[in-house]
């Protein structure tokens, strides 16, 4: 990223090119490998802009965040409110677009200022979330420490970043080695709940490791060696790590039971929530497909 | 819809080119069959001067429509797959691009259309790289130098395999290493939809200073007219589960 360095900074204003939009950049978010997150301003309202150079990963972000919109009655992902360009004074084309902003702190600070006793309770509105979203036809994918924010008012774990977010059964968009099946010879990059359920496992087992650690010469007996340290989850990230648990809604089950437990070992009953029927992803959908579906043949043509 | 092919040649070398044709030229000439090149160039540990140009393997890429990346060897991994899905995308948008011309005029490119437009059209590009066919001919250096390093390349293909193999298309392999005792390079693994089979490969390591790039990669295209592939066998499962 060359240019952005001097092109793009707190304190600059910027107008979309193609919406007007005007967003004050107040301060930076975070940035990553795709691009910078700014606090902004929306109708006076708090909301986070991330822009990029990378048109493509950025325009493919945007259309699962629009898609996660569509998923109606439950938020899944920050809302998304405006995509535009933007054209820097030295001209170099920008894309960017404006979400709502998740307010909150890392998961591995909030289990450090109030006891690892509150990872359980987190995880569980985490895997509703994700059952929700497998049901909408997604799987989240790159679903990591960084990318988790723990927000108040209700204490509840929330993901940011829907980079790696890809329709179930194609290959895994984005991940990272640590929390990636593949790279530990556990499964395939296919997208499928339980590639997210095996990430969330990972990452708790960074938070009890106070850490990563590296794969080694027998990953699986590295694994077991961190598992260890999980003690009482260890079963339930156990059943995790090895796939045995093919829905969110599975592995949330086996955690409440546990939690419920701790407290009074005879109510071990679970609330558990009727499975829905197959939600289909009604994505950027049938138009878009038709109105392509030209461009796609000819594409397809001229590869051969 | 009839699935389609995208052919791509992974060049791997940690040197500079120094026997027979311009290795760009024969890159073009790839690029003009519809093979795309993308070249990776193995950086030498705390060397600070290096046996490779960066201008040599970006104009390879650049001449064969691919992508190029200098790294050291611990990013190899990361470094093959991003290359690889890299190219799939720039050559199938390159392709949607000239179509997007015909259909609304010259000087119309994705950067011309509005930020939800353009989303439309990137969901075809990204369709069709989920569901295209595949074949990769993976051109390694074998030459001395590169000793060290081919444990590395071996596990970075194996997780290439990971990643390709996880799509909806089909994905075939074949791996040639040069230079050969005789010829410019040898085949080293046949066409294979299993590349994970590298692990049995890479037996002899030519001695010397040649590196005929060039010729290496006329051996590489030639490839691709010379196979012939048996289809695929799905629904295999080739993880064991963890523990007990
Ligand atoms: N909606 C949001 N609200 C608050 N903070 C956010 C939001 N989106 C992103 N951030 C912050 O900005 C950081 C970088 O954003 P993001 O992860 O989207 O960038 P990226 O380039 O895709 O990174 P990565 O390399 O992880 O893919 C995040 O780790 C997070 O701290």
């Amino acid at each position: 990223m060359k240019n952005s360095a001097a092109d793009l900074h707190a304190g600059i204003r910027l107008t979309g090119k193609w919406h007007n939009g005007n967003y004050p950049l107040i301060r930076k978010l975070g940035s990553g490998a795709i691009g910078t997150v700014y606090l902004t301003k929306r109708n006076g309202v708090d909301a986070a802009l991330k822009i990029s150079e990378k048109r493509t990963s950025m325009t493919m972000e945007m259309n699962v965040l629009q898609s996660l919109k569509k998923v109606q009655g439950h938020f899944l992902g920050p809302c998304l409110f405006d995509t535009d360009d933007y054209v820097s004074p030295s001209g170099q084309l920008y894309t960017f677009y404006v979400m709502e902003y998740i307010q909150g702190s890392r998961l591995d600070t909030y289990i450090k200022a109030k006891g690892v006793e509150w990872l359980p309770v987190l995880l569980l509105s985490l895997l509703e979330d994700l059952d929700y979203l497998h049901q909408a036809g997604w799987v989240f994918g790159d679903l990591k420490l960084d990318n988790l924010v723990v927000s108040e008012n209700p204490v509840r774990l929330r993901w940011v970043d829907v980079g790696g977010t890809t329709q179930l059964g194609r290959a895994i968009k984005e991940y990272t080695e640590f929390y990636d099946r593949g790279h530990w010879g556990m499964g395939s990059r296919k997208a499928e709940p339980t590639y997210d359920l095996f990430a969330l496992a990972m990452t708790a087992l960074e938070i009890m490791n106070g850490g990563r650690f590296p794969k080694g010469d027998t990953p699986k007996s590295t694994i077991r060696k961190a598992l260890s340290r999980a003690d009482k989850l260890r079963p339930i990230l156990e059943k995790a790590l090895s796939g045995k648990y093919t829905t969110a809604t599975a592995m949330k089950q086996d955690l409440v039971k546990h939690l419920m437990k701790n407290k009074a070992p005879a109510s071990a009953a679970t609330p558990s929530r009727v499975a829905k029927s197959n939600r289909r992803k009604a994505g950027l959908g049938e138009c878009v497909v038709l109105s392509f579906y030209g461009i796609a043949c000819y594409v397809l043509y001229l590869l051969q | 819809m009839k699935p389609s092919t995208l052919k791509q040649i992974l060049l791997i070398t940690d040197g500079c080119s120094n026997r027979g044709e311009d290795p760009a030229a024969v890159a073009a000439l790839a690029n003009a069959q519809h093979i795309t090149v993308n070249v990776i160039g193995i950086l030498e540990e705390g060397h600070t001067e290096h046996s490779l140009s960066l201008d040599e393997v970006e104009n390879i890429a650049k001449a064969g429509g691919g992508v190029s990346q200098l790294i050291y060897k611990q990013a190899l991994t990361e470094t093959v797959q991003m290359v690889t899905k890299q190219a799939m995308t720039q050559t199938i948008e390159g392709v949607v691009n000239r179509e997007l011309k015909q259909i609304l005029g010259p000087g119309n490119t994705l950067d011309d259309l509005p930020p939800e437009k353009r989303g439309d059209v990137l969901e075809v590009v990204e369709e069709i790289s989920e569901t295209a066919n595949l074949e990769v001919l993976i051109l390694v250096d074998t030459s001395a130098s590169m000793h060290h390093k081919l444990p590395v390349v071996k596990e970075a293909l194996i997780d290439l395999s990971i990643s390709m193999n996880a799509r909806l298309g089909n994905n075939k392999f074949a791996i040639l290493g040069f230079p050969g005792k005789r010829d410019p390079a040898v085949k080293v693994m046949e066409w294979t939809e299993r590349l994970e089979n590298v692990s049995s490969v890479f037996p002899k390591l030519a001695t010397g200073g040649v590196t005929p790039t060039g010729p290496a990669l006329r051996e590489a295209i030639h490839e691709f007219s010379r196979q012939s592939l048996p289809k695929r066998t799905d629904g295999i499962s080739e993880y064991e589960e963890f523990g007990s």
